[in-house]
Parts: C-alpha cells; sequence; structure tokens
C-alpha cells in the first residue's frame, strides 16, 4: 500500500463546482452531463431531415448554453442549467419542464 | 524560399547564422482571393498549400486568428496510425499516412516523421476479439497491423507492465509505420512551402461574418481586419467550426469538448514506441526532447476553454501508472487542453455544403493530427474541382440525414 498523497497534492485542487437545484453545490464527478436542453422530439411521420435534427445536429453555443445534467451520484434527478461554455460559468440551474430563465 | 540541405546549413553556419531570413512572410490582406482557408492550422495551411501546389491556383490566403498552429495542431500529442476498422477511414487515414512517408521531403521541411510503432493493447477477451477483427480487417484493405502475445508487447516496449495490475495486458495490436511527428513543424513546413507559392498567411485574422451574393453563393467574408472578397471558402476551424458556420446559417452535426494531454519532465530516451489503452484508458509515447506525452480524455460537457478537468487527467495518469510503474515517481510538467469538434459517428466532415463555394472540414474530434496531409490533399481536391475526391465522398454531412454513418466510435484507438 502506498501512503496517502501528501495534502498540498489534493485540497484546493480545481474542480467544477455545480449547483444541484434539489441538493445543493456539489463537484462535478458527482453528475453526469445530459447534452442540449430543450431538444424537441419530432412527430413519428416527420421526415430524415427533421429526423436528423433531432438525432445529430446540436447549437454548440459558443457562450451560453442550455443543458441537462443528472446529479447521478446524488439524488440521481435530472435537471436544466444555462452555462457558459467560454467560461465553463453556471449562470443559472432550473428543473425539469420549467422554461429557461432570462440569461443574466 | 530558402531552401535546407546539409550545404546550406554549414554555409550559414559558417557567417554565424546570422543571415536566416523568416520562413513566410508576415502577409496583410488583400482585397479579393481565388479561395480563402479560414483556419491557421495543420490542415489549412496543408490546404492551401496543396490547392496552390498541385491545383494551380495562386491567389490564397489562409485567415488565422491568433497564430498559426495554435490550436489543436499544436496541442495534440502526435500519433500517427492508420489502423481503422472500415473501408472509407483505413482508406482517408492510409492515404494520410503514405503522405506523412515522404513528407519532410516533399516540403523540405524535416516534420521528424517517426515510424516508430503504434502498440494498442487488449486487457479482455473482448479487447481481443475486436483487435483480431481489426488486424484482419487491416490486412484486406492492405494496412499493417500485427498480433503480438503479452510477452511479445513487453519485448517490444520494455517498461511495460503486462501481469500486476487490475486489467493485465493480453497482448496488443501493433502497427509498425505509425508512429510521430512533430507538430510544430507540421505548421511551419506547410506555412513555408505554401508561403513560397505565393500563399498569403495572415495571422491575427478572425472571420467575423460570411458574405454571400444574391444568388446565395459565398462572395467574401468579414473579418477583423476587414473585408475580403472570395468565391471559394473553405472552413478548417476545429472545435471553432459551429460558430464559423453559423454565420452562413448552417447548423452541423457538431459538438466541442476540451480535450487534454500533458507531458512529463523530460528523461533519457526509455520508450521506444507509442503506447495506447484503450479499456484503461490512456495513451504515451516520449517525444525528442525527452518528456513523456500523455493524452487523457475528453470532458463530459461542451466546452470552448481549452482547459479541462483535473479528475480526468489524473484519470490517464493513474492508468500509466498501472501500466508503467517505472514512471510512477516522475513529475508532471505541463497540461493543456484543445477543443475538439466531434461527430455523431466519430469521423470527419470533408464535404461541400448547401451553399455554393462554401467547403468544410471538420470533425476531426480527438484524433486529426494524424491526417492531416491527407485531410488537407482531399480537401484541396474537393475545393479545387467543387467535387469530393474518391476518398473524402462518404464523408458527407448528408450521411447523417441518409443513415450512411462511418460509425467508428467504437472502434477508435482510445474511446473517448
Amino acid at each position: 500500500m502506498r501512503p496517502p498523497p501528501p495534502p498540498w497534492r489534493t485540497e484546493g485542487a480545481p474542480v467544477l463546482l455545480i449547483t444541484c437545484p434539489y441538493c445543493g453545490e456539489r463537484p462535478e464527478p458527482e453528475f453526469v452531463y445530459g447534452g442540449q436542453a430543450h431538444v424537441a422530439r419530432p412527430q413519428a411521420a416527420a421526415g430524415p431531415v427533421e429526423w436528423a435534427r433531432f438525432l445529430y445536429q446540436r447549437d454548440n453555443a459558443r457562450g451560453i448554453h442550455a443543458e441537462r445534467w443528472r446529479h447521478t451520484h446524488g439524488c440521481g434527478r435530472f435537471f436544466n442549467a444555462l452555462r457558459d461554455t467560454t467560461t465553463d460559468h453556471f449562470v443559472a440551474v432550473y428543473r425539469i419542464g420549467e422554461p429557461p430563465p432570462e440569461a443574466r | 524560399m530558402q531552401p535546407f540541405s546539409a550545404f546550406s546549413l554549414l554555409r550559414r553556419g559558417l557567417s554565424g547564422h546570422r543571415d536566416w531570413t523568416p520562413q513566410w512572410r508576415r502577409a496583410a490582406p488583400r482585397d479579393s482571393y481565388d479561395a480563402v482557408i479560414c483556419g491557421g492550422g495543420g490542415h489549412g495551411l496543408g490546404t492551401a498549400y496543396y490547392l496552390a501546389a498541385e491545383h494551380g491556383l495562386r491567389r490564397i490566403a489562409v485567415l488565422e486568428k491568433s497564430w498559426i498552429g495554435g490550436g489543436n495542431t499544436g496541442r495534440n500529442t502526435t500519433i500517427i496510425r492508420s489502423n481503422y476498422l472500415f473501408d472509407e477511414s483505413a482508406a482517408l487515414y492510409d492515404h494520410a499516412l503514405k503522405l506523412w512517408e515522404n513528407l519532410s521531403q516533399v516540403l523540405n521541411y524535416n516534420v521528424m516523421f517517426s515510424p516508430r510503432g503504434v502498440l494498442m493493447l487488449a486487457h479482455t477477451v473482448h479487447d481481443m476479439q475486436v483487435f483480431q477483427r481489426h488486424i484482419h480487417a487491416n490486412r484486406a484493405n492492405g494496412v499493417d497491423n500485427e498480433w503480438l502475445s503479452a510477452a511479445g508487447a513487453q519485448a517490444f516496449c520494455p517498461p511495460l507492465n503486462i501481469r500486476d495490475m487490475r486489467y493485465p495486458v493480453l497482448g496488443g495490436a501493433l502497427q509498425r509505420r505509425g508512429g510521430t511527428a512533430r507538430h510544430d513543424a507540421v505548421a511551419w513546413g506547410y506555412a513555408r512551402a505554401a508561403d513560397a507559392l505565393g500563399v498569403d498567411i495572415i495571422e491575427n485574422c478572425e472571420v467575423t461574418g460570411i458574405r454571400r451574393d444574391a444568388a446565395g453563393a459565398i462572395a467574401g467574408v468579414d473579418t477583423s481586419r476587414g473585408p475580403i472578397r472570395t468565391p471559394k471558402l473553405g472552413v478548417v476551424a476545429a472545435g471553432n467550426t459551429s460558430p464559423i458556420m453559423r454565420m452562413a446559417d448552417i447548423t452541423l452535426p457538431l459538438e466541442s469538448y476540451p480535450l487534454q494531454a500533458l507531458v512529463s519532465e523530460p528523461v533519457k530516451p526509455i520508450f521506444p514506441c507509442v503506447v495506447m489503452s484503450n479499456t484503461v484508458h490512456a495513451y504515451i509515447s516520449q517525444s525528442d526532447k525527452g518528456e513523456l506525452v500523455i493524452g487523457a480524455g475528453t470532458d463530459a460537457y461542451t466546452s470552448y476553454t481549452q482547459r479541462g478537468g483535473l479528475h480526468i487527467s489524473t484519470h490517464a495518469l493513474e492508468a500509466i501508472c498501472e501500466l508503467f510503474p517505472i514512471f510512477r515517481r516522475l513529475r508532471m510538467l505541463r497540461s493543456w487542453g484543445g477543443i475538439v469538434d466531434v461527430t455523431p459517428d466519430r469521423s470527419p466532415i470533408i464535404a461541400k455544403t448547401e451553399v455554393p463555394g462554401l467547403y468544410v472540414n471538420c470533425g476531426w474530434g480527438t484524433g486529426g493530427f494524424k491526417a492531416t496531409p491527407g485531410s488537407a490533399h482531399v480537401f484541396a481536391w474537393t475545393m479545387a474541382h467543387d467535387a469530393p475526391h474518391p476518398i473524402n465522398a462518404p464523408f458527407t454531412v448528408e450521411r447523417f440525414r441518409d443513415g450512411h454513418l462511418i460509425d467508428e466510435a467504437a472502434a477508435a484507438a482510445v474511446a473517448h
């Protein structure tokens, strides 16, 4: 067995903090990213262009991005978030079914 | 262009190396060009070079928002291989590998291509079956790839630990023609050769808008250094492709993720090849400077920050320490991230778009460096002929609508 790493190696390590709307602020490894939020599923009769858009096309926004997260190693629930993809700063979190808040 | 040779080195050495001139001009943008390349990485500079060298275009500009080769070309782990599973991918990547083999001679610039062998480790029965399938598929496509036993893998790469670990090594697939090259030299070599053919390489010039004529075709671009007219625009912008294509009202099936790499402190030559492991997720080689070059995974979420989470690189180092216990006390010197544009099937898009005169070369995801010459070569063909080269004909945008995916996602060397 190797000894545990000295505290200067682990303390203050930069980890992205995410606020779960149910559990509060937790480190990123507790969460699983769920992709772009509010992607509407087309009707069954839709053509291949609509299906390709639903399955594959994403905004890939450079700036504010609405996305889903799941607090897998916590409450296990899905929620939505607005995040600035140029800084990784979380602007807002909100529950599934709610409209995205105005980006600040 | 001042040719590089032993004679020129000797002659300039006699004068104290003081009379070398810059390797390419610091060009200012002109009003119009026959073709404009947006993105001054290896793929973009190579495209400009092949457009000038093989297709006779002379008035070409490469627009780069910062400095050339400062994006993913300068941030990758420089691994080159072509042992891809599907026919379409094998043709594309082996086309690139064949161009790598004499690229230094073609460009008169030492890109330090080193075919030292790429060894991909198998840790499970599933790995062994998948690799055997790859080896047979590769042989059918004329791509070299061979199976090594665990002892054979250790003989090929002596620092490798094959037993005392959670997932012991059961064997490996070795592509001897694979290896590494010097990433900066690839960008510089293409830049110098393109410049000698009259290509304007314009740094600190960000594309801010795409102009279209009344018929919808490409008319030019707006840049931070003024508007430029052109009938042909090639977008080769890696992680920033989506924002640029949106200027032409095109949404591509791309998502941009940070991908990390790191290097250790330099040590004497100890690592003779490239080793990759999908199962424990690590890849490693040693640079000519002596640093161990280690690749980590992508972050889980899309981002443009060019940095990644610490737990991602920690995970890669844990795997390295298991595979190579002798490296456990090495310290890491630098780490960084690049923004990679990933398609749903993990294969690139090299194609015309629905906008006349607009071409896109993107979606190289986590493994674009190895394809640099091949990608540039077929993309230049596509731009010059307004039609795809047979090699990149399957790599369209429409494949996502039509269902003809080139689904190498599960077949990548390291699944990100």
